[in-house]
């Protein structure tokens, strides 16, 4: 059991900081990623992901496996698509999934030829698929830290979030939040993926932004359950993917992810609320 | 009587084709208006004009005394997600906007305004219920139930009556029947000419630009309503402009 669980945490300071890290992603990302799945731009965030490559690829370029120039290079270039596909989708008759895939695209290509013209294939899989097993400090403190604006900003912004949500129409009826809304939000999805994509790269750090989500939706009925549920199957991921990649020498990026698969496939079964089994159930009552 | 809203030589449409034209008009303070017209008039297109999230093409809407946040809107087919996990309760709360804005709490008072508007509109005892388990008559109930709560001086419905059930439209038509006594201004635009002479003492009819505006029984006539479809015929060409409006 100590063996199983405890041993490779206690004896490798590399594996605890890969679990905080994947800890500080899993309160700041799943949260947004609840928001993105009730606004069903669960694929969004997929684009947004991919349109962040160019920006670290730039920074990887200026100053190589740097922390910060590769953070700052994809919050440009996040923002960029996301500001882009916006201003295109108001001024020309493209909906908004189409520009945003167009920008994406353009950026995921440009991304790829940066940096495979200039680096090591090594370096590009560094890029696509993380390095959660050599998290320094500095990349500590900046995905905790992300987590704790991403928390505080859902927090404060909380309200006229559900209401955009919800009933976008309204809100712009009653107030001018809407807008403001809308890109706080896209900066909050950016900024997580950027955070996400040091420990488990550009292409999974979606998967533990998504993957819990949709997991949790099947947990709880209310927003603040979702979220729950969503945090904790993603810790739950974080470790049991972790666990996994140690005991049979796997890719730690995509085994966390994986196992975030795992449960939802579980909860698409056997989840409470809308699952599988629940449906086949004969009703209770009419009331739910 | 003063005016609520003054229309002076409006036209709005949609990527340059007009869907209302050259309205010039004006809606009495507290008066309770039927907007009615073949489809493809313009109606709801006037009410979007009025919100403000159309942009008129020529001329313009003034509101006398009335500021954007003392007008509430309730569309024809609203883009609530109605698998969004909020409650009756939640869905009405939002009706408060204007008094709690995006931080304020809601306070003891606010719950009790909450539960007599859910009274008002029959639905006490739905409070927890999923708004994704609501039929359609009730999802209305509970929207007249948000608007209840905006307070708002000029209230704007766009076929707030359309596919529900007779029990709830009267219930319903209740409701907009207490807002007139009030002293609020009401339009609706409606399809129904029974509904509209029996609880609608003043018209606006419609065919792109104005038929009639007065006392219902003199603009409800048979000669008006022939010459509004003869209207709206004309302007159903080739580019199709009316039912773009209707849009």
């Amino acid at each position: 059991m100590w063996d199983l669980f405890f041993q490779p945490f206690a004896d490798f300071g590399f594996m605890r900081r890969a679990l905080m890290g994947c800890f500080a992603i899993s309160i700041g990302a799943t949260p947004v990623g609840v928001f993105l799945m009730l606004r069903r731009m669960s694929l969004t965030g997929d684009a947004m992901a991919h349109a962040i490559l160019p920006g670290a690829a730039v920074g990887f370029l200026v100053s190589g496996l740097s922390l910060g120039a590769m953070t700052i290079g994809g919050l440009i270039a996040g923002m960029a698509v996301a500001l882009l596909s916006g201003f295109v989708t108001r001024v020309t008759a493209l909906r908004e999934d189409a520009s945003l895939a167009a920008f994406y695209l353009i950026s995921l290509a440009l991304g790829v030829l940066i940096v495979s013209t200039r680096g090591s294939n090594v370096d590009l899989m560094h890029v696509l698929f993380g390095t959660v097993l050599a998290l320094d400090n500095a990349a500590l403190i900046l995905l905790c830290s992300i987590a704790s604006v991403s928390v505080l900003t859902l927090a404060v912004l909380f309200r006229p979030l559900v209401l955009e949500c919800a009933d976008p129409q309204f809100l712009r009826s009653v107030s001018g939040f809407s807008a403001v809304t809308h890109f706080t939000f896209l900066t909050l999805v950016v900024l997580n993926l950027v955070g996400g994509f040091h420990a488990l790269g550009t292409l999974m750090a979606v998967g533990i932004m998504i993957l819990p989500a949709a997991a949790a939706r099947f947990w709880a009925v209310s927003i603040g359950g979702m979220i729950a549920a969503a945090i904790a199957v993603a810790m739950l991921s974080s470790l049991i993917g972790l666990l996994l990649s140690y005991h049979y020498s796997l890719p730690s990026g995509p085994a966390i992810i994986l196992v975030a698969g795992v449960f939802y496939g579980v909860s698409l079964v056997a989840g409470p609320v809308g699952g599988l089994v629940a449906r086949g159930l004969p009703r209770r009552s009419l009331e739910i | 009587m003063t005016a609520a809203v003054v229309f002076q030589d409006l036209t709005l449409g949609y990527e340059r084709l007009p869907a209302v034209q050259n309205l010039q008009t004006e809606i009495a303070d507290g008066s309770l208006t039927a907007i009615v017209g073949p489809n493809g008039a313009g109606k709801s297109t006037l009410l979007k004009g009025m919100t403000g999230a159309l942009a008129p093409l020529a001329g313009n809407v003034s509101f006398e005394a009335l500021r954007r946040d003392d007008i509430a809107y309730l569309p024809q087919q609203s883009d609530i997600d109605r698998s969004f996990p909020l409650t009756v309760m939640d869905l009405v709360a939002m009706g408060l906007w204007r008094e709690i804005g995006p931080f304020g709490r809601i306070s003891g008072r606010h719950q009790d305004r909450i539960a007599s508007a859910i009274a008002t509109v029959g639905l006490t005892g739905f409070e927890t219920r999923p708004i994704g388990s609501l039929s359609g008559g009730q999802m209305q109930r509970t929207l007249f139930a948000r608007l209840l709560l905006q307070d708002a001086r000029l209230v704007l419905l766009d076929e707030p009556f359309a596919a529900i059930d007779a029990k709830t439209m009267d219930d319903l038509i209740s409701v907009v029947r207490r807002w007139h006594g009030e002293g609020r201004t009401v339009l609706a635009v409606l399809h129904d000419a029974e509904t509209v002479s029996a609880h609608f003492p003043q018209t606006l009819m419609l065919a792109r630009e104005l038929v009639a505006h007065g006392p219902t029984e003199k603009v409800l006539t048979v000669e008006n309503q022939f010459r509004a479809r003869q209207k709206c015929e004309a302007c159903v060409g080739p580019t199709h402009t009316c039912g773009r409006a209707a849009a």
